[in-house]
């Protein structure tokens, strides 16, 4: 059976068919006009349902609320609130924390995600076993069940304050937390934070100054004991010329509980090790990929140009598994952040914990509440992944592809 | 860099290096040991390091969990140091007590047969599919994927059917009628746009009412009849078997009538057995379940649910429909970009808004949809690199054959994309098995969830019970997780057996 040839259409009917319907032409228009049209009902459905219900219920839609006043206390705030204050204030009470207990995960997930990926490349057989062992146990465990562990199996069976684990009897460890001696600011404070500032900065430009003279000139420089030495000898200095910087308020232990210091509560410390140890498993496989990722005739020339090992890995390989590891390494960061909404679970203070948690179930306003939590987890998600997308095109740009 | 001409570089070696003896091979255990773990003084730094690490990991574990562990009892008193006479490590007792808790949750004692029939029979049907050489696949997952999560919702949760496939569509039908002439009539009443559009809705649900009109009559009759679930079993197998009869043509339909007698067949016998036409099963209300049958039943729920979601959103992103396309990608980005657990709050709290007054769902149900919705996101995006797998001149040659869109992706790019993706699916399905425990949260009792309430039990409160039962429940998830994600391994080395030289 011979298939007729057709005959070619009009143009101006194609270019309409294609920017009406895409490349599936009139059957792709006639599936827009119905998909468009179900979710127009599903759509109104929603409204006219949620309206009633709502009406059925009292409860008057809007943000109105987020002005009225909470009146439940935070345990632990950043910045200063109080009973009295507004839902919105509770609302950024709950996000500082979230961000703070995000950004202290992040910083220790990657320290023990990298040291634990280059354990398990390490050529010592018992340490890649360990590393090896250490990702396939956190990895297959839920992440609730963990924070749950630290917090109750842990942290909670810790003795009472009056029996607290102390060291030096200045840092006490106990089912209240971990308490620390707090520094209390004194008149060399200013002049000591502007060396340490100075030093910081020497010690992030000088290697990078190195680095693009070695680049240049091919002369290498050793930076290391210059980066040390300012580092603990500008502030020692400071430390003469100015006087004491700081000194400790100690804690004491009065009554059930302790006087002075600062106290870090078990929610934030169960959750933070539970957040950071289980991300650093993930972290460490993508950093192991990443490194596998670049290929053994890179260590191998490097060797044969007569660089170390170190300098190898660091001049030549780190930079090239560094394209392949950071995009999931963002995933993993963001994974982070989005798993913080666990602390509900064990009651710190965080952005779903006091908004959509306490203040959900004083005002009952489900819809407004909820949107807002999770319009402000999206908007952490879109941000990052533009960033994401940002570095990518950047890195495509550099390698000419 | 025009510097470098001028200096010599650094890199490049300017001695010889004095030569190596040649590597002596050793093989055993000595040989192992002398190159892999004291070849260098940093690697023998190493290992004490890791030998250290071991000794105050795993001694205390091993000790903890056997040595010092007390293995009867019968309440926490036996559990208790001053008991026992030494330091005492789990309570295995404890665990012993509370294990049926741990797998049934609340489910009532002489029901339980319910709960271990729907076990075996998934590990029946589940075993088979995954071993490679077992015959008849497709017979295999259609039972484990269709037939056996209806037959386990009739176990878990009892109760009959009404009516069959010709009540069902009836009631879909009127229903859909009724919303449409209740939105027409609203929207007539008030606005200028809404006056427009209400008179042409009422006239679609007048329409939409005279076309449903012979199902409902004979669903009015199929109820008045004294076996209404037989007969309508009857009509539906016909009406079913004649249209796929007509739909794959006389010369290969005969195959498929085989297929959907059989089915029907299978079906008339599962509603014998269950005696589903009266009543069936007690029923067993979810708030009952709890443990590791709401875990299995969250997750195995959510991993059926969520390939077809995640399909159909692939299909939708890769769409070159232009509005499809956008409507998939703010689904998909959306449902990604929030944690699981506001969906979770967003089934409970906002979905029950969202549904008509009179009708409403039970909390697990809902639960079930946030996690279907979520799964299939994540799903989708990895079935979406799957299909981007698939060599253009795959689906270009299809449609050259004169294929369909709807052939040339189920029968040529939709299987070999699925292959692919099997391992990363496997990922999702894991991470998807641990997300359950946030069910937890929202009240529903799941295997963390009795854990923590088992706690509670002033019986056995001694120092080591929250030790002993995470190291349980700790237990279970990891013989699950790692069982599953071993087996992803080796279908992918099973998968990449070409890849191998």
């Amino acid at each position: 059976m011979a298939i007729d040839a057709r005959p070619p259409p009009p143009q101006f009917v194609a270019k309409l068919r294609r920017a009406l319907g895409g490349r599936s032409g009139w059957k792709g228009l006639i599936a827009q006009v119905l998909f468009v049209a179900v979710l127009c009902w599903i759509g109104y459905e929603i409204v006219d349902n949620a309206r009633d219900n709502l009406a059925n219920q009292r409860i008057a839609s809007g943000f109105g609320f987020m002005s009225q006043t909470a009146g439940f206390g935070v345990s632990q705030t950043l910045i200063p609130y109080q009973e009295s204050d507004s839902y919105t204030r509770v609302f950024l009470v709950g996000l500082v924390n979230t961000l703070l207990v995000s950004a202290v995960g992040i910083v220790i997930a990657t320290v023990i995600g990298f040291m634990v990926a280059l354990g398990r490349l390490s050529p010592n057989w018992l340490i890649s076993r360990i590393a090896g062992g250490y990702v396939e146990i956190v990895r297959n465990l839920p992440l609730l069940f963990q924070i749950l562990f630290w917090y109750l199996a842990v942290l909670g069976t810790l003795p009472a304050p009056r029996q607290s684990v102390s060291l030096l009897d200045s840092f006490f460890l106990s089912n209240r937390g971990i308490v620390v001696p707090r520094p209390v600011g004194e008149a060399g404070l200013d002049g000591f934070l502007v060396a340490v500032l100075i030093a910081v900065t020497a010690a992030i430009a000088l290697p990078l100054y190195a680095r693009r003279r070695l680049f240049a000139t091919g002369k290498p420089m050793r930076v290391w004991p210059v980066v040390i030495g300012l580092l603990i000898g500008l502030p020692l200095v400071a430390v003469a010329i100015f006087g004491r910087p700081f000194s400790f308020e100690v804690p004491v232990l009065r009554g059930f509980n302790f006087a002075g210091g600062s106290r870090l509560p078990p929610e934030f410390v169960a959750l933070t090790l539970a957040l950071s140890t289980y991300t650093a498993a993930f972290i460490a496989e993508v950093v192991r990929a990443g490194i596998l990722s670049v290929h053994k005739g890179q260590m191998e020339a490097g060797a044969s140009l007569g660089l170390s090992r170190g300098q190898t890995l660091r001049l030549i390989v780190i930079p090239q598994a560094l394209r392949v590891i950071l995009p999931p390494l963002t995933n993993q960061y963001l994974n982070l952040t989005k798993n913080s909404s666990l602390a509900v679970a064990i009651g710190y203070p965080d952005l779903f914990s006091v908004f959509a948690g306490t203040t959900l179930s004083q005002t009952g306003q489900a819809i407004e509440v909820i949107a807002i939590t999770m319009g402000v987890y999206l908007l952490i998600s879109l941000v990052t992944s533009a960033l994401m997308s940002l570095y990518a095109w950047r890195i495509n740009r550099s390698m000419g592809a | 860099m025009s510097e470098l001409g001028a200096v010599t570089p650094v890199f490049v070696r300017g001695e010889m290096v004095p030569q190596r003896p040649p590597p002596v091979y050793r093989s055993g255990l000595v040989g192992m040991a002398r190159q892999r773990l004291f070849n260098s003084p940093t690697n023998i730094l190493l290992t004490v390091v890791g030998a250290l690490l071991l000794y105050f990991t795993v001694v205390p574990t091993v000790k903890f969990l056997l040595i010092d562990a007390v293995w009867t009892g019968a309440n926490r008193t036996d559990c208790l140091a001053e008991t026992v006479g030494h330091p005492v490590g789990a309570c295995w007792p404890f665990v012993q007590a509370k294990f049926s808790q741990f797998v049934y949750g609340f489910y009532p004692t002489p029901e339980r047969w319910r709960v271990d029939l729907t076990f075996a029979l998934g590990a029946l049907l589940l075993l088979p599919l995954l071993i490679p050489r077992a015959p008849a696949k497709t017979l295999n997952a259609g039972l484990f994927f269709v037939a056996f999560p209806v037959l386990a919702f009739f176990l878990l949760y009892g109760g009959g059917v009404q009516g069959f496939g010709v009540t069902w569509s009836a009631d879909l039908a009127s229903g859909l009628a009724d919303s449409v002439t209740r939105a027409g009539r609203k929207l007539a009443t008030g606005g200028p746009i809404g006056s427009v559009i209400g008179p042409v809705l009422l006239g679609l649900g007048t329409l939409l009412v005279w076309l449903s009109w012979p199902l409902v009559a004979l669903r009015e009759w199929i109820q008045a009849s004294s076996q209404p679930v037989w007969l309508d079993l009857l009509l539906t197998a016909i009406a079913t078997t004649a249209l796929v009869f007509v739909l794959t043509g006389v010369r290969n339909g005969w195959r498929a009538l085989a297929t959907t007698v059989g089915a029907f067949v299978g079906i008339a016998v599962v509603i014998a057995a269950l005696r589903l036409d009266r009543g069936g099963l007690p029923i067993v209300d979810t708030r009952m379940w709890g443990g590791l049958l709401v875990t299995l039943v969250v997750s195995v729920t959510g991993i059926v649910a969520s390939m077809p979601v995640g399909i159909a959103l692939a299909l939708g992103r890769r769409s070159t429909i232009p509005l499809i396309r956008i409507f998939s990608v703010a689904f998909i980005e959306f449902w990604r970009g929030v944690p699981l657990i506001t969906v979770m709050f967003f089934a409970t709290y906002m979905l029950p808004l969202f549904l008509p007054g009179n009708f409403t769902i039970d909390n697990l149900v809902r639960v079930l949809i946030g996690i279907a919705l979520f799964a299939g996101a994540y799903n989708a995006e990895v079935i979406r690199g799957g299909l981007n797998a698939i060599p253009r001149g795959q689906a270009e040659a299809a449609s050259a054959l004169g294929l369909s869109y709807w052939k040339t992706t189920g029968l040529i790019v939709l299987p070999q994309a699925l292959r692919h993706v099997i391992p990363g699916l496997v990922n999702s399905f894991i991470a998807l098995f641990k997300d359950t425990s946030l069910v937890s949260i929202v009240a529903l009792f799941d295997l963390l969830g009795q854990l923590r309430a088992a706690f509670a039990d002033p019986t056995w409160s001694t120092p080591t019970t929250l030790f002993t039962g995470f190291a349980f429940t700790g237990l279970i998830y990891f013989v699950f997780c790692f069982g599953m994600s071993r087996y992803s391994l080796s279908v992918e080395h099973r998968l990449n057996a070409h890849r191998r030289t």
